[in-house]
């Protein structure tokens, strides 16, 4: 009987990779500690959210890579003939059309594309390992532009960004050439005005009030007005848990979902900052060392941008909540509110932990 | 085309790795400079605004100082009550919304017209009152329909009364809502975070005159607050100081007492304590109900008030200015002492008129009063006397004597707004007029000065100073309403003006001439009508002031128009000896002074002195006359 019980306990653990679930454990509990803080009543909520994330992860954990190879192609074309489904019938809440209804349930397909972004990239690189050609390049570069495109005009800056991100990470692990990217980055400043030209008027009303917040202080300048006061009156040690002013007295917005960090922050200080740094620091370096240790160029390439979504959730979150990035909507990886991203994050972590169990076992 | 090494392609990618993760450390040290910036340089700063976020000041508005006559009496007070406000900015539709309001609670035609003035001279976020004194069945109907209502709300606030009604309403004034005029003044003295939550001020009166006294120190409570402005708890409360207590001069009996003598005739009393200068009482009726201001007037009542031609809004003691009559012959006779011009004794003889440069000056006695000395020519009200003393003394020595007794002047007394009169003389017609031909000052002008016509007008309030200065022999004290302040906080009772304002340079010997000869008004002359059977023995004189210059017609008053009519004017001061009242009674449009206003004073004095009141406005007495009735 215990022999069969351990026997169950060991298959069930046996695709998870010990040093990443102990840094998501720390995290979720961190998370669920906010949420107490933050909206108590949504604690419940939360962690069923939590549960079907985890059980998503280990289910694809199991999943080995080739099979996940097979699956890049048809998953980026359901992806898109959903979004331009959105675009066509797509729900409108806030403003913007992001959802698809589908009777039985409501979704977001600008959500199933940072994880099918990179899937697709790294399928094409992998493909063309042995011969890689500039113009392999250009084309990975029009098969991330068109979903990027669709998603920014639902409009979605925050998952269009996401979704650029994911893809740039895989070109540049291919390693497109530094000189390439210089003249990347110089012609995207060229281009910076006819962007600003062809964004919504909301859009660049949130970078205005990023640079002057407080030319309009109870508009468009008051999230990060108020995130920001909630972050420096945190001070070093924090207000303690539960007595931050600014969230508790209802001054910070969405402070359960996109600026739950302004609550952690008030709350636990400068001190609570670097430790979530730190976590956050050690669960890209170890998906960055098994990037590093994948066994194959798709297991590599996935494996990189995968974790450095990771990043890029925790950067622009923090950054918008401190005022350093423009307000998009992203939230902070593993810790806001919200089953979708967590839902997707762990799909990731399930891939990375699926790329590690079947890595290079011979350093050569 | 690139070739492609397998082992060189991943030292490759690690390589790129480590620029990730370099990028990543980056990134992150930015975030960390970011936190330190905010969470360790500027924190105060964040910590001084988060502290502003959540903590709100609420003013506690104190309890505006009471008003009291000189025995206690309350003639100001505040009472709570709720009142149901709107903020017209939160509103939809205004009219609907008072429309609707109405079906639950009545909304007359006037409170809508009240609320349209408030909203005219008030800024659209302030919340204001469409309602006030509402019953407590009416603020449960509105609770149980608030819903329906957002931007309209129930408020208790206080309510300044004023439980006389008209009564003395031109001494207390009234408040109003705050104006930009209002809130200069409170500017000028530095006192805008005391009116923080007060909406009221003074306008006219001693509320306006006394207005920091009566406001209080606003208290403060802080508050925890929530981002939308509800209070979550009360962190710190300093409690409001009720405003400073006025405890008046004025005696509300004998006030009530001298506006019931008017009956529903126009006109003015001002009785002085000639040993302080406290103000006994002062009356200018009609009236008006200053309890109409507090709530803000609607349109149609204030069109009302200000277009009557009684002009209620008028303090006619203070605003007034009326030709003193013969009112001013004692003063005229005492001048004559003082500057040498005559004596006692001197006699002149009256033929029933005065000729200067052929024109005659009538006397109202036909055929003259004969052999006049000065104690006749007061007794008797002869006017060919003083057309000749007038012309002796010339205007220039009339308008400075004149000048020291107050006429002409603003007597300082603690009401705003007080006007000047005029007190004619050369100097003065030279400013007066723009013309050169105007400006001259023709010698025949003087001669009906002397008899306080012409060019004279004085206030009530100087007549009854001059009057109070005689009797209090020379020495002058600064009019005034409040004798003194009561500090709530410390019971300390500030006294206002115990000291004399001047003491007039005059012989006490002259003094008694004139005082003995206006003794002689009420016992044998003009007063006497009107003080038979006194009981004490008081001092008068009589006058009659024209409204209009007939230029030597007989006039008959009956056939007038009454506001053609004369006024009526009296001073008087008692008991004579000793005075402890002195005061001028001025009736527009009454006719003889011995008529209209000679009565009036009687009723004040007697209650005064005797206590004795009286059970119907004082009498016209018709019998009476200007001149001698023989």
């Amino acid at each position: 009987m215990m022999n069969t019980l351990r026997l169950w306990w060991h298959r069930l653990v046996d695709p998870i990779d010990p040093p990443l679930m102990l840094i998501l454990i720390m995290l979720i509990a961190l998370s669920a500690g906010m949420m107490g803080s933050a909206s108590p009543e949504r604690m419940g909520a939360q962690m069923v959210n939590v549960l079907v994330a985890l059980a998503i992860m280990r289910i694809v954990a199991q999943i080995p890579p080739q099979r996940l190879m097979h699956l890049a192609v048809p998953v980026y074309l359901l992806g898109i003939a959903l979004l331009i489904g959105v675009a066509l019938f797509g729900d409108i809440s806030k403003g913007a059309r992001r959802w698809l209804n589908l009777g039985v349930m409501r979704i977001q397909p600008s959500e199933l594309m940072k994880i099918a972004m990179p899937l697709l990239l790294a399928w094409f690189f992998q493909r063309h390992e042995t011969m890689l050609r500039l113009r392999d390049y250009g084309v990975a570069a029009l098969l991330l532009l068109v979903p990027v495109a669709l998603i920014a005009r639902q409009p979605d800056l925050g998952t269009a960004v996401l979704v650029l991100a994911a893809g740039f990470y895989v070109i540049f692990l291919a390693g497109l050439s530094w000189k390439i990217l210089g003249g990347m980055a110089v012609a995207a400043m060229a281009a910076a005005p006819l962007a600003w030209s062809l964004m919504h008027d909301y859009q660049r009303n949130r970078i205005l009030t990023l640079i002057d917040p407080e030319k309009d202080p109870l508009g468009k300048g008051f999230h990060i007005i108020q995130s920001t006061i909630a972050i420096g009156s945190g001070g070093i040690l924090g207000k303690g848990w539960g007595q931050g002013t600014q969230a508790q007295l209802d001054f910070l917005p969405e402070r359960h979902t996109d600026f739950i960090f302004a609550v952690y922050s008030e709350e636990f200080g400068l001190i609570g900052n670097v430790v979530l740094l730190f976590l956050l620091s050690l669960l890209i370096g170890r998906g960055l060392m098994i990037a590093a240790n994948g066994a194959t160029m798709f297991a590599r390439l996935l494996a990189g941008a995968l974790t450095m979504i990771f990043f890029t959730y925790a950067f622009v979150n923090m950054g918008m909540v401190s005022g350093i990035l423009p307000v998009v909507g992203v939230p902070l990886p593993f810790i806001s509110y919200g089953g979708t991203a967590l839902v997707t994050l762990s799909l990731a972590v399930g891939i990375l932990m699926s790329i590690h169990k079947n890595r290079m076992l011979v350093q050569k | 085309m690139e070739f492609k090494n397998p082992q060189e392609e991943l030292e490759r990618f690690r390589a790129r790795l480590g620029v990730a993760g370099g990028f990543v450390l980056v990134c992150f040290a930015v975030l960390l400079g970011r936190f330190v910036w905010l969470q360790i340089i500027q924190h105060d700063y964040y910590q001084t605004r988060a502290e502003d976020n959540r903590i709100s000041l609420v003013p506690i508005t104190p309890n505006r100082g009471l008003i009291v006559d000189r025995n206690g009496v309350v003639l100001a007070r505040n009472y709570s009550a709720y009142t149901l406000e709107i903020t017209p900015s939160k509103v939809r539709s205004l009219e609907e919304t008072i429309d609707e309001l109405g079906q639950i609670i009545d909304v007359q035609p006037k409170d809508r017209r009240r609320f349209k003035k408030l909203m005219d001279e008030s800024k659209s976020f302030e919340t204001l009152p469409i309602r006030t004194r509402l019953t407590d069945e009416e603020v449960a109907k509105f609770i149980a329909h608030r819903y329906r209502f957002p931007g309209v709300e129930i408020k208790a606030r206080l309510f300044r009364q004023y439980p006389g009604g008209a009564f003395a309403a031109h001494i207390l004034g009234y408040i109003g809502r705050i104006t930009d005029r209002d809130i200069e003044k409170i500017e000028a003295v530095e006192q805008e975070a005391n009116y923080r939550g007060t909406d009221h001020f003074g306008k006219t009166g001693l509320e306006q005159h006394y207005e920091f006294d009566l406001h209080g120190i606003t208290g403060f409570e802080q508050v925890e607050v929530d981002a939308g402005g509800h209070a979550v708890r009360t962190l710190e409360r300093t409690a409001p100081v009720a405003g400073n207590q006025l405890t008046l001069t004025m005696d509300a009996e004998l006030q009530r007492i001298a506006e019931n003598a008017f009956g529903d005739r126009k006109g003015s009393l001002v009785a002085i304590e000639p040993s302080t200068g406290g103000l006994l009482a002062m009356v200018s009726v009609p009236n008006y109900d200053p309890n109409m201001f507090v709530d803000g007037i609607d349109t149609q009542n204030w069109k009302e008030l200000n277009e009557s031609p009684n002009k209620p809004m008028v303090n006619r003691a203070l605003n007034g200015a009326y030709p003193p009559g013969s009112t001013f012959k004692p003063f005229m006779a005492l001048g004559a002492l003082t500057l040498g011009k005559r004596t006692a004794a001197q006699t002149i003889s009256d033929p029933g008129f005065y000729n200067f440069g052929g024109h005659h000056f009538r006397d109202d006695k036909k055929g003259g009063h004969g052999m006049v000395d000065m104690y006749k020519s007061i007794v008797h009200s002869c006017d060919t006397y003083y057309y000749m003393l007038a012309n002796d003394m010339g205007i220039d020595n009339i308008a400075n004597f004149m000048g020291q007794l107050g006429l002409g002047q603003r007597t300082g007394v603690d009401i705003a707004g007080e006007s000047e009169g005029v007190l004619p003389s050369q100097a003065w017609k030279k400013k007066r007029f723009k013309k050169p031909e105007q400006q001259k000052w023709y010698a025949g002008e003087t001669i009906s000065i002397g008899i306080g016509q012409g060019y004279n007008a004085y206030t009530p309030i100087q007549l009854a100073l001059a009057t109070a200065t005689l009797a209090n022999n020379g020495v002058m004290f600064r009019p005034h309403l409040v004798k003194y302040v009561t500090d709530t906080k410390t019971g300390d009772q500030r006294l206002i003006e115990p000291h004399p304002l001047k003491t007039l340079p005059l012989k006490q010997e002259h003094i008694d001439v004139i005082k003995n000869a206006m003794i002689g008004v009420n016992k044998e002359g003009t007063g006497t009508r009107a003080f038979a059977g006194a009981g004490y023995v008081s001092a008068g004189k009589t006058g009659t002031a024209q409204v209009f210059s007939y230029k030597g017609a007989v006039h008959k008053t009956e056939s007038m128009a009454a506001n053609l009519r004369d006024h009526a004017l009296f001073i008087a001061f008692a008991p004579a000896d000793k005075p402890t009242i002195a005061l001028a009674v001025l009736v527009e449009n009454g006719g003889f002074g011995a008529q209209a206003a000679a009565p009036i004073a009687r009723q004040v004095l007697d209650y005064y002195l005797l206590g004795k009141k009286p059970k119907a406005p004082a009498p016209a007495d018709e019998e009476a006359v200007e001149a001698d009735p023989e």
